[in-house]
């Protein structure tokens, strides 16, 4: 017996571990693209909808349905970016994009961001505004740090980054946006292009 | 006593090792998804699963999905025990070959 025979059923071990409970790793450019939609996004909102000093923000104005509105497409946008690019990546290395993994990776990211979701509506609709960045930043980090097992790659860290940046925008109020454009826009960017160059490039 | 004695014989081929590894890491794994990750025929796969089966390594649960069968596969604590003794036997094998 020679330990190369041994060597092979290690690695076929790992491969298969691997193979069989992760998802392959999302592309570095899909987290730019992310980034990006969220900074125009905000810069839409900044010049356009941001509410006035005199001015008081109902839930019921359309400025406010307005920039809802522009989250969610920022979050469609980006979801769909994901999902397109990680497709023609899959395709590239014949691997399958859906499968028992994919689904346990979406149930695991959409529980925490579900009710992160459903929190801050219920919150809104009280009129408390003031933790919004913060919460969306915390649930978003959560979401990204569950579904993390599931993938292959380092999207933990950009989880912890986003709960971290959410608990420091949490004590100070009145910096909201400005978490949110930094969590959201210019996180993204850079962990995307970190990975961009980490990983596709190979 | 051997190293070698710690290496079990059962583990001595590439599918019922993929089989085990899969399932150590999934909490159930349904025969199709098995056959497509181990990319074997149905006969050899089931023939492998039935090995495992009988050391009682590996438990079945058969059910029907609307009117598909569907089987699913989930390591024993027996199974589970074993395996990691096997990879500890491989490992010292490979620290100190001789």
């Amino acid at each position: 017996m020679d330990s190369k025979k041994y060597l092979d059923d290690i690695s076929q071990i790992k491969d298969m571990m691997s193979r069989s409970s992760r998802f392959i790793s999302l592309t570095g450019l899909s987290g730019i693209l992310a980034g990006i939609y969220a900074i125009t996004g905000a810069t839409v909102a900044y010049m356009f909808l941001l509410p006035n000093d005199y001015e008081v923000l109902t839930v019921d104005s359309l400025k406010f349905k307005s920039i809802i509105g522009i989250l969610i497409l920022v979050a469609v946008l980006s979801f769909v970016t994901a999902y397109l690019l990680t497709t023609r990546k899959a395709k590239r290395n014949n691997e399958k994009i859906w499968d028992e993994t994919t689904k346990r990776l979406l149930i695991n990211f959409f529980v925490p961001m579900v009710t992160g979701g459903i929190y801050i509506l219920i919150k809104l609709h009280s009129r408390h505004y003031g933790l919004t960045a913060s919460l969306m930043l915390i649930f978003y980090g959560l979401a990204l740090v569950n579904a993390s097992k599931y993938t292959i790659g380092t999207v933990q860290y950009l989880g912890y980054s986003q709960i971290v940046l959410g608990l420091i925008c949490a004590a100070f109020p009145g910096y909201g946006f400005w978490f949110w454009v930094l969590g959201f826009g210019v996180l993204h960017i850079v962990y995307g292009t970190i990975m961009h160059f980490k990983e596709d490039r190979k | 006593m051997g190293l070698i004695d710690n290496i079990n014989k059962l583990f001595d081929h590439r599918i019922r090792l993929g089989i085990m590894s899969i399932l150590m890491v999934n909490d159930d794994v349904d025969f199709n998804r098995l056959k497509e990750l181990l990319d074997v025929t149905d006969g050899n796969l089931a023939s492998h699963t039935k090995t495992l089966e009988n050391a009682e390594y590996i438990k079945v649960e058969k059910a029907f999905i609307g009117k598909k069968p569907n089987t699913k596969y989930f390591i024993t604590p027996l199974g589970k025990q074993a395996f990691k003794k096997h990879i500890d036997a491989l490992e010292d094998l490979i620290r100190n070959p001789k």
